[in-house]
């Protein structure tokens, strides 16, 4: 009976142990969880910017008043409620360093979420590493981020796949819709996110059909209004298709522009990032465009109830259909939750930032758009997820909503490199080990 | 051949451009001696201005002319009163500053313009390309190019041509003239000095407003425009010198044809290309190609 009852004393023991060691300091434990959330609110970003904070903010209150569905029932996160502290992107890495260094020792926030800027990623996740303090970067694309910036992450995780994904199930649908293509040409931003983007895409078309031609692969300076001598260039020696990774402003400038003086009719058009172009110009899209949304987002998203939830709390709030951006910002919370409530066990209150992170390595949680994402690469502080690119046939003006066909999906495994290889590397090698 | 045309049309029709965002900040720095980063917001309030106006006509029912002459009708009143506002509430308590604290307080009013701009109309791109689509296509040398753009080549033409005549030609000209070179004496002279600031910078964020409205009808109006063209408008004003109205027009060719040469010739130096220029100009001739000459007090 002493033996049983030393037994049961140092196996309680232990569990208290083992539940401090995850658990914050209780002299410091609150109800909240104070993040911050850091997006574009002002400048050529905020197109896109505050499309993520409405989704961010959208979530954080519907998780607050525990109104969202499965799998995230739960008030708040973990019970504690959210109180969001939003903070403008726009700036230049400079000042993000410093607005970083205000959240975390000003603010005192919990975590950080935020920063589509590929340059503001790398300029943060160093110091989220020094300061200790999770960081998800919830939407830039770059791979260099883990690949070269922070090699062994350890307080910076990133719930969105990176931007390889994008390229190489474009170029891989492309191909099955122009099986006899001869060339591309690209017009891209000039900097890390258009340059990576056309260097992928490039790399991924010549890994599938090694003959393909680049007539030409223009850059142009973020927010650019006139896209006049581009456009001429383009049609002076028109591709069959025509690669761009524009976003926001200058991605609706650009497909205005080069709709009116007939680019469309000469070249195949394939963005990357259409969707935003779908959300911004309604029926002026360009028909017959390829377009993608960063994932299976807005008009890819599949029929699950908190897919369902999600389009419609943000219809009835926004009075408009999700755009990427605010599914992006809503898949960052989720990850996050979903990993604080594995951590935590059942057991309410605040825990250690490290025990969330050991949670959220490889976990797979479900998403607003209906496909799971996995935290599979990059010692599970990388994701990857499915992803979607479908044409854009016309517009429904019953249904005031996009006509989109031939949609297709690719699964993650197939599009994101696998864990521990360099994306460019995986894609040069003809995309080994990848599972479609 | 088919190259060299489209250089030549894409550079008119960018340069032409330019030289309509830059008119007005280089008349205000003429007359003020005043950088009005500012500017940058004059055309996005401009751009935002005529999509409203624009929308509001094709709704009504108007033709091009008429969705054309609303977009500069209401880019015109907001822009006279954004500039009379800021002028008598604002700069008019900084004349006589060190420039750098002008300067912050213009950078002042850009952020809380294009926020105000933001606030208003929401982070969403808004377009109205009707007057532009309107006016159908033009070929030149094989390729299609919209009428607009090329018929904002005779009106940027036709706003230099303005502002030369008025400046060189009329009594109110004269009397700017004379405050650009000495307001004491101006003022000894019987002009009121503080209404030629005044009417200055109201032109001058007329003309912002104007181009922003010109602009409209070829791009999507989103939060933040008027960062990018504040940046160019500066390169242009500086290559010609600053305060030179036809120093605007040579900045804006100069720059216009760079960035069309590259476009077609060499892509991947294009950005570079645009300052590039501006390095160089500044390299040989410090103050710009035709920067007024200077009189030096003693």
């Amino acid at each position: 009976m002493k033996t049983k009852l030393r037994l049961w004393a140092a196996s309680t023991a232990a569990m208290l142990v083992c539940l401090t060691s995850i658990h914050a300091d209780p002299a410091v434990a609150e109800d909240k969880l104070k993040i911050g959330l850091v997006f574009f609110l002002s400048g050529p970003g905020a197109a896109y910017g505050s499309h993520a904070r409405d989704g961010a903010k959208l979530i954080a209150e519907a998780l607050n008043a525990a109104k969202v569905p499965a799998p995230y029932d739960k008030a708040g996160i973990n019970g504690l409620r959210i109180e969001p502290v939003f903070v403008d992107e726009a700036g230049g890495a400079q000042k993000q360093l410093a607005e970083y260094r205000r959240l975390v020792e000003s603010e005192k926030v919990d975590m950080v979420i935020g920063y589509n800027s590929s340059a503001d990623c790398n300029a943060i996740a160093p110091v989220a590493e020094e300061l200790q303090v999770l960081t998800d970067f919830f939407h830039c694309g770059n791979p260099q981020l883990f690949e070269d910036i922070v090699t062994a992450p350890e307080y910076s995780v990133r719930t969105a796949p990176t931007g390889t994904m994008d390229q190489v199930a474009a170029a891989k649908y492309l191909l099955e819709k122009m099986p006899a293509i001869k060339s591309v040409s690209g017009i891209n931003q000039d900097y890390s996110w258009g340059q990576d983007s056309w260097t992928e895409f490039k790399a991924a078309m010549s890994a599938l059909k090694p003959d393909i031609q680049y007539p030409a692969g223009l850059f142009t300076k973020l927010g650019t209004s006139d896209y006049g001598a581009e456009i001429s260039a383009l049609l002076s020696s028109p591709a069959d298709a025509l690669f761009s990774s524009f976003w926001g402003g200058d991605a609706d400038a650009f497909a205005l522009q080069a709709s009116t003086r007939g680019l469309t009719e000469k070249s195949k058009f394939v963005l990357t990032m259409g969707t935003g172009i779908i959300d911004d110009l309604g029926e002026k899209t360009i028909v017959g465009s390829i377009f993608g949304a960063r994932g299976p987002h807005g008009y890819f998203a599949r029929k699950t109830p908190l897919a369902d939830w999600f389009k419609a709390e943000y219809l009835k709030t926004y009075h408009r259909v999700p755009p990427f951006g605010a599914y992006a910002a809503a898949q960052g919370i989720f990850g996050i939750k979903a990993a604080y409530e594995k951590a935590a066990a059942g057991l309410a209150g605040k825990l250690k930032t490290e025990a969330v992170i050991a949670a959220l390595k490889g976990l797979t949680f479900e998403t607003a758009s209906g496909f799971p994402i996995t935290m599979a690469n990059n010692n599970g502080h990388q994701a990857i997820q499915a992803t979607a690119y479908g044409v854009y046939a016309g517009w429904d003006k019953a249904k005031n909503e996009a006509i989109v066909t031939d949609i297709k999906v690719y699964p993650a495994e197939c599009v994101n490199p696998p864990n521990g290889v360099r994306a460019v590397d995986w894609i040069k090698s003809g995309f080994k080990g990848a599972k479609c | 051949m088919g190259t060299l045309s489209a250089i030549i049309v894409d550079a008119a029709s960018f340069s032409a451009w330019l030289f309509l965002v830059a008119v007005g900040l280089t008349l205000i720095f003429g007359v003020l001696r005043l950088l009005n980063i500012a500017h940058g917001a004059f055309y996005s309030v401009g751009a935002y201005a005529a999509i409203y106006a624009i929308g509001a006509s094709v709704a009504l029912g108007w033709g091009t002319a008429l969705q054309l002459a609303a977009a500069l009708g209401a880019a015109s009143v907001i822009g006279a009163l954004i500039g009379l506002l800021v002028e008598r509430c604002v700069l008019l308590r900084l004349y006589g500053h060190p420039e750098p604290l002008v300067l912050i307080a213009t950078y002042a009013l850009f952020l809380v313009l294009d926020d105000l701009t933001k606030m208003i109309s929401g982070g969403r791109s808004l377009y109205a390309a009707q007057p532009r689509d309107n006016l159908g296509q033009i070929a030149i040398g094989g390729l299609q190019y919209p009428t607009y753009d090329i018929a904002l080549i005779g009106v940027s033409l036709m706003v230099a041509a303005a502002a030369w005549y008025t400046l060189n030609r009329t009594r109110l000209g004269r009397c700017v003239t004379a405050v650009v070179f000495d307001s004491e004496i101006s003022a000894a002279m019987g002009i009121h000095v503080g209404r030629i600031k005044t009417g200055t910078f109201i032109v001058g964020s007329v003309l912002g407003c104007i181009a922003g409205a010109l602009t409209a009808p070829k791009i999507a109006v989103s939060p933040g425009i008027g960062v990018e063209v504040i940046v160019i408008a500066f390169a242009v004003v500086v290559v010609g010198g600053l305060g030179s109205i036809p120093g605007a027009l040579l900045g804006a060719a100069i720059v216009g044809l760079a960035r069309a040469v590259t476009a077609h010739l060499m892509p991947e130096v294009e950005v570079f290309a645009v300052y590039f220029a501006m390095v160089a100009v500044l390299a040989v001739r410090p103050h710009g190609l035709l920067a007024p000459v200077a009189a030096r007090r003693i």
